[in-house]
């Protein structure tokens, strides 16, 4: 037998000479892991289906919308400003790297009607890039095309819940909606999408911008330039997210001709920095719950400590024979300390089971989804087996230092 | 082989000293075969103690082949007792949940090396060739004890020391322990120091040493 395995034997014989006791003992420590284990998973399961559904809204997005309105003190909603414009969009297409596709729109309020429907709503004019920018797929029919666009064609695209309002039961693909003195042919209808940081798709009558322009005044800055109402911009690397970011910032600066210490005239939003946000946050909070969760190893730690002791003063007269044969004080205190260790470890294993188990359940159940990811398989394994040396340390000590002739005299 | 002088053990009890060796010199030669008698409280577990480096006299020199051990450290110590001591006491000292070989494996444990087959040999010796896997609860004492002189005599040391071996036995099988120590002794030339109370026990010695309140009073020849 290799000489370093006999210290693990004889632990192990240790251990299994008081099954209930052992298993008693590190039921603590079973305990603990198996909670670390559940809320870590419940964590990093929640952590993960909200990044999934936020990069299906497109963690690629970058949408710039006009600043707060500003008159006389009086400080309006973000986005009711007009200091945005179609140049800008161009200049941002233009000069700045990583940008896939950008996307103007300019919105409007107008009086639509269908059949008997009679209903005020926003219209939002756009560009042909807008489908692909915002990631939209069409359910029936199709988007604007470069050449409605080009002519300005009176056609829309409309979203889920606008079909649902203005067209009931009835197929809206060719229909025309009368939006002030002007009729409009639907020609597409878009696949729902839920929310997105812009207003819900679903809720969007869209028409080509260029016809916008001819059924409404565009406001138009003192320099002449159109106003629009936000600008979505595609990039083609989510990691460039900040990047990119900061780069319009400073183009729109320049553009707007904003001195320092001045604040934007602009808001940039980005799915990607939000969505490091959120997953941050939830990480923080998992790892709070994993930390209480973790003061059970604490206790089940100390349990750990109060049975070795009891352990050694049982074991005395063994410790006397063993020094007797000629163990030195390391052997003695080898053989306690992995014996501490191999109770732990066998705890934790047994608690990573346990709580896999748990977590699995409430992953069937469905309530929640839960990921046990190895890395907190390893750090709970790892942190059970650190538990066992550390409240193993003054047992083993103790025993080590017991004086062979007392020892062996015990009863 | 075992040579002391003027060996002293005071133990502080309180504030008064407790003298249970006084100025003992012995020699003993390489081979011998050594009894010490005494009533209790003589010193005489004491003594031995000390011969077995378990314990460390207050004033004196103790050379044990010719090398000064009375001021190693307690790990120096144990290097010596795996090496060199074998152990037998009276009440066996076998560790209950292990198998009669596996207490004889003990022995080599901390003396470089778990060998079974050289287990089974030392088993065999004490004539328990077929009891390896019996537990101690499942052995007479007489059993017990061989085992324990097997598990004392696996790492082949060239010293046995043994606390009133005889002396939880009954008397067919004290005999029958003291005919394989006296047999160890004259087969391999083992030097064997050994407590007891029995003089008939004594007699199989070659030499009796008498203690009375931590003296050696008198030394005979057998």
């Amino acid at each position: 037998m290799k000489r370093w395995f006999e210290p693990v034997t004889t632990a192990w014989l240790g251990v299994v000479t008081h099954k209930l006791r052992s298993f008693l003992t590190i039921l603590g420590i079973v305990i603990g892991v198996a909670a670390v284990i559940t809320l870590m998973s419940i964590g990093r399961g929640a952590q993960q289906q909200i990044l999934s559904n936020i990069s299906s809204l497109g963690s690629n997005l970058i949408t710039i919308r006009p600043g707060a309105t500003n008159f006389g003190g009086v400080r309006g909603a973000v986005g009711s400003g007009s200091t945005l414009t179609l140049e800008d969009a161009a200049a941002i297409s233009e000069q700045i790297q990583y940008v896939d596709t950008v996307a103007p729109t300019y919105s409007t309020s107008f009086q639509v009607v269908v059949g008997a429907q009679n209903t005020r709503t926003q219209v939002t004019g756009v560009t042909t890039g807008y489908q692909d920018t915002n990631n939209l797929k069409v359910a029936d029919g199709a988007f604007i095309s470069d050449y409605d666009y080009q002519r300005g064609a009176k056609v829309a695209v409309i979203g889920s819940n606008v079909k649902d309002t203005l067209f009931a039961d009835t197929d809206p693909l060719g229909q025309q909606i009368r939006m002030g003195n002007y009729v409009v042919r639907v020609i597409g209808i878009l696949e729902s999408k839920g929310l997105s940081l812009v207003g819900s798709a679903d809720d969007a009558i869209l028409i080509p911008l260029t016809a916008l322009q001819q059924m409404s005044a565009q406001t138009r800055t003192s320099r002449g330039d159109h106003v629009v109402s936000s600008i979505s911009v595609a990039i083609s690397d989510d990691k460039q997210a900040t990047y990119v970011s900061d780069e319009i910032t400073t183009l729109l600066r320049s553009r707007h001709q904003l001195g320092p210490g001045v604040d934007n005239d602009f808001n940039i939003l980005s799915l990607q920095e939000i969505a490091s946000t959120i997953s941050q946050t939830i990480g923080t909070m998992t790892l709070l719950l994993g930390a209480i969760a973790a003061i059970s190893l604490l206790v089940g730690g100390i349990g750990v400590m109060n049975i070795m002791l009891v352990s050694v003063l049982e074991r005395t007269r063994e410790i006397g024979i063993r020094k007797a044969l000629g163990a030195r004080e390391r052997d003695i205190w080898g053989q306690f300390l992995i014996e501490a260790a191999l109770l732990t470890f066998a705890g934790g294993i047994i608690g990573v089971g346990l709580g896999w188990l748990i977590a699995a359940f409430v992953n069937r159940t469905g309530a929640l989804s839960t990921v046990v990811s190895p890395d907190i398989v390893i750090l709970a394994v790892s942190v059970s087996v650190g538990i066992g040396l550390f409240f193993g340390f003054y047992p083993a000590w103790n025993a080590s230092r017991l004086n062979p002739i007392d020892a062996l005299r015990s009863e | 082989m075992i040579r002391l002088e003027n060996i002293s053990k005071v133990y502080p009890m309180g504030k008064r000293k407790l003298t249970v060796l006084n100025g003992v010199s012995v020699n003993i030669e390489r081979g011998e075969m050594v009894a010490i008698m005494g009533p209790s409280g003589s010193g005489k577990s004491t003594m031995l103690n000390l011969i077995g480096c378990l314990d460390k006299p207050t004033s004196g020199s103790y050379y044990l082949e010719d090398k000064e051990v009375s001021r190693l450290n307690s790990g120096e110590l144990a290097q010596v007792r795996s090496q060199k001591i074998g152990f037998v006491f009276q009440s066996f000292n076998l560790l209950p949940r292990l198998s009669a070989l596996a207490n004889v494996e003990l022995g080599m444990r901390y003396a470089g090396g778990v060998d079974r087959r050289q287990a089974r040999e030392a088993l065999e010796k004490v004539g328990l060739a077929d009891r390896t896997s019996h537990r101690p609860n499942e052995l007479s004492g007489g059993e017990q004890q061989r085992v324990a002189i097997a598990r004392a005599l696996v790492k082949n040391p060239p010293l046995l020391l043994a606390d009133e071996p005889t002396g939880n036995l009954d008397s067919h099988s004290g005999e029958e322990i003291i005919h394989i120590l006296t047999s160890l002794h004259a087969e391999q030339g083992i030097t064997l120091v050994m407590i007891t109370h029995e003089l008939k026990i004594a007699r199989y010695c070659q030499r009796i040493i008498h203690f009375s309140d931590g003296q050696v009073v008198k030394e005979e020849k057998v």
